[in-house]
């Protein structure tokens, strides 16, 4: 791992009328990790999101991805510089094949750039493109899966899609928005492998999670938030031995009992 | 069943055909071949040989305006269900166009089969830029701004007694004979009507229809969707412009009457009709919804009761539209097959 961020989240706020779902939030994350983020619901995971890709303008604060600053600028641009991300409620192109999902993301300035997937040069065809990296994630190219209509298609492929659609621009940096979630022990034990590998191929991840148990197997790093503001940072059994993220997830009433009665 | 006869059951003529998904095709026989060619075929023949078979000038007459308003409605439904953008805009189409192509003809002197080229690609330039701002939104603005502009260029014709004012443009060239005119209109929709059918399934047509399916997922996939929005908009109103060019060709008159809600309206009905997303399904609406309107003038005003009454039952009994019910009962044709 090296020591250069290549994302600096700088102060960032941002509030829906008188609701501050983040308050000045600032935290780095360095080339080839995986920082987990994790917290309650209704701590501003998914807007830490948002904010990042472009998604929702922050009210205040800055973004910088290698050093140039991304704050407020539109998300295409933002996907165009390499950070992906994928939604936490799926949005494939339902009344498509599975595959024909992919040529959307093939058919952008970035893909068109960095192309040449099969040893450089010229792209070639979308479609076989688009096959070979459903393969990767883990659709069986010889089965039917890769050539159904999305809309028939089980929730994990669904989950599985959302990271093609990061892969297919070539990122620098993904961001995963809850892509355990939804899925059955042995659909995640699948992925776990997969998310590992995207790391081994220099990929930058944060992965937004309520899945802890999986997030700490594959995550370096860990933050917690609580009321948009960060509690914590740092290793996994660092943060979970913490009083403050017990508090936030169980309640301080209950910590209180548990602290008593230890 | 006795056992002296031969054993045979009844098979789906597509399932050999459809191999995986609808999109990849295997054909075995020129039977096969036949199977998916001959509605194809019997479109096209059909609308080449309409003109011979009309009895008189009047019915002639009737099969252009019947192609018009195919290239508007066939616009509509392009926009509509391809790139999710809801256009009541087939009059502000038809009128820029029309007012265009009738300046081209009459200041410029160009001919009829320069000037309606010329007029959609212009037209097709001045309606994109003019609905832009409307474009980065979402939601039900695009259909009230393209509502909006042929009343308000209308009006402003009227008030500024611009462009011949009310009185409209006078002494617009027809085309050099009527033969002319119905091929090259039908000529025209069919070009555009395969044209568009071939668009929708490009690379470049998958990333329209991602817009209408999902457009955040879009962004994310680092595309500025207004740019491709725009890009619908602009051939969708070019399709436009060129059928407005053609009308005020043919009655050889521009007016403030190309401004008039007709042109929305009836494309819309007509792709209800057709089946929507068909592309094809607006042309057959048109096919039948012109004519049906011309042959009940002899009610006199009843006529709109008569109208209402055809498109309500439409609705009610077949609202997912001709083309959709025939397709559907064309792919589940059997024969009988040995066994």
């Amino acid at each position: 791992m090296k020591a250069e961020p290549i994302l600096q989240v700088r102060e960032v706020t941002k509030t829906f009328g008188g609701i501050i779902a983040l308050n000045r939030l600032s935290f780095d994350v360095f080339e080839g990790e995986i920082l987990g983020i994790i917290g309650p619901n209704g701590s501003g995971k998914t807007t830490v999101v948002n904010c990042i890709t472009g998604f929702i303008k922050p009210s205040d604060g800055r973004v910088l991805f290698r050093g140039n600053d991304i704050t407020a600028r539109p998300p295409h641009k933002i996907a165009d510089l390499g950070v992906t991300r994928t939604f936490q409620i799926m949005r494939p192109y339902y009344s498509l094949p599975a595959y024909k999902n992919l040529v959307i993301p093939l058919f952008s300035p970035r893909a068109r750039r960095t192309g040449g997937w099969r040893g450089g040069g010229r792209m070639g065809d979308r479609n076989t493109v688009g096959i070979d990296i459903l393969e990767e994630i883990g659709f069986e190219r010889d089965s039917y899966v890769p050539y159904k209509t999305t809309s028939t298609l089980p929730t994990g492929y669904l989950k599985r899609l959302e990271l093609a659609r990061c892969l297919a621009l070539k990122p620098e940096l993904i961001i995963c928005d809850e892509v355990f979630s939804g899925l059955s022990m042995s659909e995640i034990a699948s992925m776990v492998p997969l998310i590992e590998r995207l790391q081994m191929d220099g990929i930058t991840l944060i992965m937004i999670e309520h899945r802890l148990r999986e997030l700490f197997q594959v995550a370096n790093r860990v933050m917690v938030l609580n009321f948009g503001e960060k509690l914590v940072e740092g290793g996994a059994e660092e943060v979970m031995a913490d009083s403050r993220v017990r508090e936030a997830y169980f309640g301080s009433e209950k910590v209180e009992e548990v602290m008593v009665h230890a | 069943m006795s056992a002296d006869k031969p054993q045979r059951r009844r098979e789906r003529i597509d399932r050999g055909i459809k191999v995986r998904t609808g999109g990849i095709y295997a054909l075995m026989s020129w039977r096969e071949m036949a199977y998916l060619i001959s509605p194809r075929v019997l479109l096209i023949a059909g609308l080449l040989l309409l003109p011979l078979v009309m009895p008189g000038m009047y019915w002639k007459r009737v099969i252009s305006i019947v192609c018009i308003y195919a290239l508007l409605a066939l616009a509509f439904d392009f926009l509509a269900h391809y790139v999710g953008l809801v256009s009541l805009g087939g009059a502000f189409f038809v009128g820029v166009g029309g007012y265009l192509s009738a300046l081209l003809n009459t200041k410029m002197g160009l001919s009829p089969l320069l000037c309606v080229p010329g007029a959609a690609l212009t037209g097709g330039v001045v309606c994109t830029l003019l609905l832009m701002p409307c474009l980065p939104l979402r939601g039900v603005y695009f259909a009230i701004v393209t509502l909006m502009y042929p009343l308000f260029l209308a009006r402003v014709i009227e008030a500024l007694d611009i462009l011949g004012g009310t009185d409209g443009i006078l002494g617009i060239d027809s085309f050099p004979s009527p033969w002319l005119e119905q091929y090259f209109v039908i000529i025209v929709v069919l070009v555009l009507l395969f044209g568009l059918r071939r668009l929708v399934n490009t690379d470049l047509g998958l990333v329209l229809r991602a817009v209408k399916d999902n457009d955040q997922a879009v962004k994310a996939s680092a595309m500025n969707i207004t740019r491709y929005k725009a890009m619908a908009v602009f051939i969708a109103s070019s399709i436009g412009c060129l059928a407005g060019a053609c009308i005020v060709h043919i009655y050889m008159w521009a007016g403030i009457s190309t401004f008039a809600l007709d042109f929305s309206v009836l494309p819309i009905a007509a792709t209800v009709i057709g089946g929507s997303g068909t592309l094809v399904g607006p042309l057959i609406g048109c096919l039948i919804l012109v004519p049906v309107s011309e042959l009940l003038r002899d009610f006199g005003t009843l006529r709109i009761v008569f109208y209402s009454l055809i498109l309500l039952a439409f609705i009610v009994f077949r609202s997912e539209g001709l083309m959709i019910y025939g397709q559907r009962k064309y792919h589940q044709l059997e024969r009988w097959k040995a066994i």
